[in-house]
């Protein structure tokens, strides 16, 4: 148990610091990096709490993919962070009162909750693999219970991202593509074409 | 009490270190392997001075490496420059706690093994594109531009091949995946998808003919044109060493990890570890032989192949063996 609650704070601290970081950082690339090592220590929070699965999807959706492609435009765009800060003080009563309002609502919850009873949960290290797999567990969940939840959100999903192709795709003109297909059929009869030129006359 | 601790950690420690080792040292002969092999493809001898057939080849080179100057650009950005090799090789290690290599020889017998294998090759990309932004120099934002767009394209096919196999095994475990190919290697049935997989694998690892993010006759060096002595050798053994977590996986997916061709007489007897070897030396002599004779792909047609024909073949053999499987009945439990 007590390599348990070591690694919990190890995590959680890391993971809490990181998150400090990402908001603190000046420089928007590192801004990006602690953001991806808060994203695995929350990972590793869930294998604490036994949901392994939850944990890696994280990592393969979250750091593996969106934050690469963030990374990305991150480090491609010319960003004026200087300019971006000057209005730091006129937005702060507002963040102040979104995160105040968060802190309130734990507050109720954990105030109100008392069945759940998270500090005495004595949760393994490590998942026992006899036991049914939480992968398969949320599939049973997922696709019985909440199917038509989970349709929607597959809707949602294709609605933004055929939005945001309609966005992006602009076909400008005079633009050169390769066409595999048709230079692979080419052959000598195509390609070549014979021409008889007369002396002192050209095509 | 803490004794008991003690003991535990120290036999983690020891399995850890009973993978890691025999690992780094494969490293070295597979580069040694790889200069002997491309050396006969291109009708030449190859290493042959150091130690008997130049065996003792890549530990010259790996001392000289490490002995020069370890150069810092004076405009790099320190922290994440030095941070990037060192990520770069913790993470082509990190996937070997779950590898099985023989029944029950395993550091962590995890019930998401696949999905930790996918996890940990996709956040490979991380030590590339640091180097590349870190570096402060054009050729390797380059090179780690094209790495980062390489291998989040080929990341959605091998998902897509990962859950097909999936499909017929019924778990996620990495044990489980091997014993399901008792009775019949997942290589067979599901060929295509072993095409699949080995080529995006290529890519995943940024092997020829996908080596763009280092592509020498463009882009210098790719995203480690500014390092030298030690971080360009984490870079290089991260490189070998992921190539050899790549073939593992693959040997665990598709060509039933320690099981043996045919479980008859003389062919059990020999240890699962042997069987895994065999076939991990088997795949990566066919990275070492895809390199040797393939040209480079341009970047469009990379893009095109992983978008246009992986993706969509690979969906559509999701959808065909699960409609296979449901149709005939054989979903695993």
């Amino acid at each position: 148990m007590i390599i348990y609650s070591l690694t919990f704070y190890l995590f959680s601290s890391v993971a809490v610091l990181s998150a400090l970081m990402v908001i603190s950082a000046k420089n928007p690339v590192h801004s990006v990096l602690f953001l991806i090592l808060s994203f695995v220590n929350a990972s590793g929070l869930f294998v604490l709490l036994g949901a392994e699965f939850l944990a890696m999807i994280l990592v393969v959706v979250y750091v593996g993919a969106v934050a690469v492609l963030f990374l990305f435009v991150v480090m491609m765009l010319d960003i004026n962070f200087v300019k971006l800060r000057e209005g730091f003080l006129q937005y702060l009563p507002f963040g102040a009162l979104l995160g105040i309002v968060l802190v309130i609502e734990l507050g109720i919850l954990f105030l109100t909750d008392r069945s759940s009873n998270i500090y005495n949960n004595q949760t393994p290290l490590q998942p026992i693999v006899n036991e049914v797999e939480n992968t398969k567990m949320i599939g049973q969940i997922l696709y019985t219970e909440y199917f038509y939840l989970f349709q929607i959100c597959g809707i949602i999903l294709l609605v933004a991202m055929i939005g945001s192709i309609t966005l992006t795709l602009r076909d400008k003109g005079g633009v050169k593509r390769q066409n595999i297909v048709s230079q692979n059929t080419v052959d000598a009869s195509t390609a070549i074409e014979k021409k008889k030129v007369k002396i002192g006359e050209g095509i | 009490m803490t004794y008991d601790i003690l003991i535990t950690g120290l036999i983690i420690i020891a399995q850890i270190l009973a993978v890691v080792v025999p690992v780094l040292i494969s490293v070295a002969f597979l580069v040694y392997a790889e200069r002997k092999v491309l050396a006969l493809i291109q009708l030449r001898r190859g290493p042959n001075m150091v130690g008997p057939f130049g065996i003792l080849q890549s530990f010259a080179d790996a001392l000289k490496l490490i002995t020069k100057e370890n150069i810092i650009p004076s405009g790099s950005n320190k922290i994440v420059f030095i941070l990037a090799p060192i990520i770069t090789m913790v993470l082509s290690l990190a996937g070997w706690a779950v590898i099985p290599f023989a029944p029950g020889w395993v550091v962590s017998d995890i019930n998401v093994g696949i999905m930790y294998l996918f996890a940990v090759s996709s956040l490979g990309v991380y030590g590339i594109i640091m180097a590349g932004w870190a570096s402060n120099s054009q050729y390797p934002f380059l090179g780690a531009l094209r790495s980062a767009a390489q291998m989040v394209s080929y990341e959605v096919s091998i998902g897509f091949v990962i859950i097909t196999v999936l499909l017929c095994v019924g778990s996620l475990n990495l044990s489980k995946i091997v014993l399901a190919q008792q009775t019949v290697w997942f290589a067979i049935p599901l060929l295509p998808m072993f095409i699949i997989f080995f080529i995006s694998a290529l890519a995943e690892t940024n092997r020829l003919p996908f080596d763009l993010p280092e592509d020498e006759s463009t882009l210098v060096a790719g995203f480690f044109t500014e390092y030298s002595s030690a971080s360009f050798v984490l870079f290089f053994l991260g490189e070998y060493a992921s190539m050899i977590l790549m073939s593992s996986m693959t040997v665990i997916l598709f060509l039933g990890g320690w099981l043996p061709p045919f479980d008859v007489y003389p062919l059990n007897v020999v240890p699962g570890v042997i069987w895994f070897t065999v076939k991990v030396i088997f795949i990566l002599f066919l990275f070492i032989w895809v390199r040797g004779t393939f040209p480079r792909y341009r970047y469009d047609q990379l893009m095109r192949l992983g978008w246009k024909v992986f993706l969509p073949f690979s969906l559509f053999w999701v959808v065909a063996t699960s409609g296979f499987l449901v149709y005939f009945d054989m979903l695993p439990n």
